[in-house]
């Protein structure tokens, strides 16, 4: 048996792939198509679910009550993409220019807070942000600065503040592998043909770092976009984002064919992106 | 005006547009060099903060009155948080060990073999890395739940303490970390020089031999480095444990949430110090083996 084995190289490949398949088969693709199914269909009279297809709760999901919490999600993961990227390139740019010995110090620097737990660093900010207890209103109230507890807590502007802050090293770190990747004769050819900083960066070093861009944005915008801990914690209960409904209908509300229509709206969007961002890193490497 | 004084002319000008620049440059590496260090304040100081104030004395977070190490014997006294502390160990454990096993196989697999439905197994493969966990955890849920496996435990004791793990808990854990392990993996195998291994079976090693003397050494700082991400991971999971637990599981990040939401004590922060410490111990073993392992991917860069 074993001689046959080693004639047939596909068999032994399909044999070592075979837990994994079964694996994900059974718990991540099983598992997919009943959250699938369920979404079309009915909730029971005590919270179970009856399987009478409708579209009814993709209807729920596009009713002005829950769709605006959907596209609101969907602005402020993009904006925690944008504020990441623009915080995170120059950052990722020094960290790929110092020495060697530099490099690796601030790297650390970043990996410790990436390793480090995400609810835990989202609590850090809470034990700062909170309006009447919060370490920076008492500290400010305490030197005569304000009167008032500013805002910081309880709204957009915290989760967007502890999305930021908790995915912005996912989007430095691909930053910074494709900058230190980067060629630098290209950039120095530039210079000598006398292109300003800023078309060296635009023609040059923004094209070739692209790759990088794609791979942080992808890597923050999915997990804020998904975002529970963020919200459920700096939001106060007041600000919430579609997977706090998701996790209303699940846990609270026993909707679960309609969180399971969120859920999908959610993963369908994910994959939309994901794709459209890898069409165009292809787009521009060819 | 002569030819070589058009070209002195020419120069001046030139070093006249350079030194402009040049003053740009040196202004421009400044904002960069500020730009950073205020990032790193922004990452660092949140957390400096929460382990500094769990050695506070008083119980109001924003008021420091003294050393104490208080808040450290109500966390160890409070039995909930340190079975939840076995919990965590204990599932992060037995996770990785599995995960680590078909990830590993997953990832020959995948860069070593050509198989029916490859193209479809990537996808599979990296599904679970990027589906936001909100997702991937009500999907677990509703399946526990329509299999009818439910939330039945495995009862076992640790320490003198009785622990009452879930099975869906475990099972999720490694339905993610099967994805990061094969890609780190296969990561270490696509740098492999596969010549050494030709080698080996030009000097008539067989198969097997050639697998456990060259390609299973080659290939374990990747297995390490996956493991102790698949660990790190399972450490940090909240939100697939809690969708995936039913009520009254904690691990520690769970424990942390229900207490958060009660209100926030220093002895929330004292858990946190204890675990940023597990934390920052794993990211020193990490980079312990990859200088071992002769300085090939960063940890970091397995990501996507």
């Amino acid at each position: 048996m074993i001689a046959a084995l080693q004639k047939h190289r596909s068999l032994q490949g399909g044999l070592l792939i075979l837990p994994a398949a079964l694996f994900l088969l059974v718990f991540f693709l099983a598992p997919f198509f009943i959250v699938l199914g369920y979404s079309f269909a009915e909730r029971g009279t005590y919270g179970g679910v009856v399987w009478n297809f409708t579209l009814e709760n993709y209807q729920r999901a596009f009713d002005p009550l829950y769709f605006s919490t959907v596209l609101r999600s969907g602005w402020i993961a993009a904006l925690t993409t944008l504020l990441c990227l623009v915080l995170g390139y120059p950052l990722a740019y020094f960290i790929a220019t110092r020495s060697e010995k530099w490099r690796g110090v601030l790297l650390l620097a970043l990996i410790i807070p990436f390793w480090t737990n995400f609810l835990i660093r989202t609590y850090a900010l809470l034990t700062l942000l909170r309006t009447n207890t919060g370490l920076i209103n008492v500290t400010l109230m305490n030197l005569g600065l304000i009167r008032q507890p500013l805002p910081l807590f309880g709204n957009d502007f915290a989760i967007l503040l502890g999305l930021v802050y908790g995915w912005l090293p996912n989007m430095v770190l691909p930053l910074y592998a494709a900058i230190s990747r980067l060629d630098h004769s290209l950039i120095e050819a530039a210079q000598d043909l006398y292109a300003p900083g800023s078309k060296v960066f635009l023609r040059v070093i923004w094209p070739l770092t692209l790759p990088g861009v794609v791979a942080g944005s992808i890597l923050v915008f999915i997990p804020a976009l998904g975002a529970f801990i963020t919200p459920a914690l700096l939001g106060g209960g007041k600000s919430l984002m579609i997977g706090n409904i998701i996790n209303n209908q699940f846990l609270a509300a026993h909707d679960w064919p309609f969180g399971s229509a969120l859920s999908t709206i959610m993963i369908g969007i994910m994959l939309v992106v994901t794709i459209v961002y890898f069409r165009m890193v292809q787009k521009e490497a060819t | 005006m002569s030819a070589t004084s058009v070209q002195a002319a020419e120069a001046r000008a030139k070093e006249q547009v350079r030194v402009a620049p040049e003053r740009r440059v040196r202004l421009g590496s400044a904002l960069l060099s500020l730009h950073s260090v205020l990032i790193f304040l922004f990452l660092w100081v949140p957390i400096i903060i929460v382990v500094f104030f769990s050695f506070n004395e008083s119980q109001f977070l924003a008021e420091w009155t003294g050393f104490s190490t208080r808040w450290y014997v109500e966390m160890i006294e409070d039995e909930q948080t340190i079975v939840a502390l076995w919990n965590s160990v204990f599932v992060a454990v037995v996770s990785t060990v599995i995960s680590v096993v078909i990830g590993t196989l997953a990832a020959l697999a995948m860069e070593r073999y050509q198989f029916w439905g490859k193209l479809g197994m990537e996808g599979l493969l990296y599904l679970p890395i990027i589906i936001p966990d909100i997702a991937m955890a009500i999907m677990l849920l509703a399946f526990f739940n329509l299999s009818g496996i439910g939330f039945t435990p495995w009862r076992l004791e640790i320490a003198g303490l009785r622990l009452s793990v879930p099975y869906s808990v475990i099972i999720g854990h490694v339905a993610f970390n099967i994805s990061f392990v094969a890609v780190v993996v296969r990561a270490r195998l696509a740098d492999m020089d596969e010549t050494l291994e030709e080698a080996a079976s030009d000097l008539y090693a067989g198969p097997w031999q050639t697998f456990t003397r060259i390609t299973l050494p080659m290939m374990m700082p990747g297995i390490v480095a996956g493991a102790l991400l698949a660990f790190t991971l399972s450490l940090d999971d909240f939100v697939i444990t809690f969708f995936t637990s039913g009520a009254g599981f904690n691990t520690l990040p769970v424990r942390v949430f229900g207490l958060v939401k009660k209100g926030v004590t220093p002895k929330i922060n004292a858990i946190s110090t204890v675990m940023l410490a597990g934390s920052l111990t794993l990211v020193l073993i990490a980079l312990l083996f990859q200088r071992k392992g002769g300085g090939t991917k960063s940890i970091m860069e397995i990501n996507l």
